[in-house]
């Protein structure tokens, strides 16, 4: 089972990389973007048949490992191989 | 005293913090990331380098390496730890400190001398400084931009755990002399219960005349 795993800044803090490149937009012309804020996702394969006990466990890599919790938040799905 | 410095895969000031540990006459062994066992020690050093590339977040991997169990064990026992610019950041990733350390906020690797102002002397890491005085260490990082949330900042202040802050040449602590972006341009803070230290400045590259300055000695003489 393939799994989705994203991982955000939390809304108060600093992303200047997200800025940057936000800047680098609006030179291209890209002139009607209001925020920009940069992540990270991640692919993992489970050798799970049990969604639930699969989205269970990449949650548990989140909060050990993939995310700090004092500056990013979570999100886990299934998705098609 | 006795004192291990920890060695993750692209530490790089390790052998840095050993001659600067000797020459104040604190024995000192390296330590390999993956040994189940930690030597007798009442100081765990963890360096400055890239620890594991930076890969993921910085001192995020090495946090979770065998070693670092036994770190924080030491810790618990109110053994001293003290983490250095990269050893700072895994200190945060293994929450023995609060907050986090993010990208500078210019985007720039930033390498040079600055100047810091010791806000609290009264610790086993600074007590061979005066309270106030302004020392100079050299900086070498890109994530050193210290962030938190605003409780914390105000939860740090009361309990005096802000250790350096960057401030210029006279010891007047501005936004222009804030070279990453930190809060409070916080360089170093401390734990509640005063035994684990992280900072971003150096010490050890301002330890030696023939380096440039003295100033980061002073952190070693405390350590008694």
């Amino acid at each position: 089972m393939k799994l989705q795993v994203i991982v955000t800044l939390k809304k108060d803090v600093l992303d200047p990389q997200g800025s940057a490149i936000k800047s680098s937009l609006f030179n291209m012309g890209f002139k009607n973007i209001e925020n920009l804020r940069q992540g990270k996702t991640f692919e993992i394969t489970v050798k799970e048949k049990d969604e639930k006990v699969a989205l269970s466990k990449a949650k548990d890599m989140c909060e050990k490992l993939l995310a700090n919790l004092t500056i990013e938040n979570y999100s886990v799905k299934t998705i098609k191989e | 005293m006795k004192a291990s410095v920890i060695v993750f895969p692209g530490s790089n000031c390790d052998r840095d913090v050993k001659v600067s540990l000797e020459k104040f006459s604190i024995k000192t062994s390296m330590v390999w990331h993956a040994d189940a066992k930690l030597p007798k020690s009442d100081l765990v050093v963890l360096p400055g380098g890239f620890s594991y590339g930076d890969y993921l977040r910085c001192g995020s991997i090495a946090s979770k390496s065998r070693i670092m169990k036994e770190v924080i064990a030491h810790s618990k026992k109110g053994g001293l730890v003290m983490g250095i610019c990269n050893g700072f950041q895994v200190l945060v990733e293994s929450q023995l400190l609060p907050g986090v350390l993010i990208r500078n906020i210019n985007l720039k690797f930033i390498c040079k001398n600055i100047t810091v102002k010791v806000i609290n002397n009264k610790t086993n890491f600074t007590s061979k400084t005066s309270r106030n005085s302004v020392l100079e260490i050299p900086i070498a990082h890109n994530e050193g931009n210290y962030f938190a949330s605003k409780d914390l900042i105000n939860e740090l202040e009361d309990n005096n755990q802000i250790i350096l802050q960057y401030c210029d040449l006279t010891g007047n602590i501005t936004e222009q002399c804030n070279p990453n972006g930190s809060i409070k341009n916080i360089a170093g803070i401390i734990n509640k219960k005063g035994n684990v230290f992280g900072l971003m400045p150096h010490p050890e590259r301002a330890s030696d005349e023939l380096l440039g300055g003295m100033d980061g000695s002073l952190i070693f003489k405390s350590l008694k």
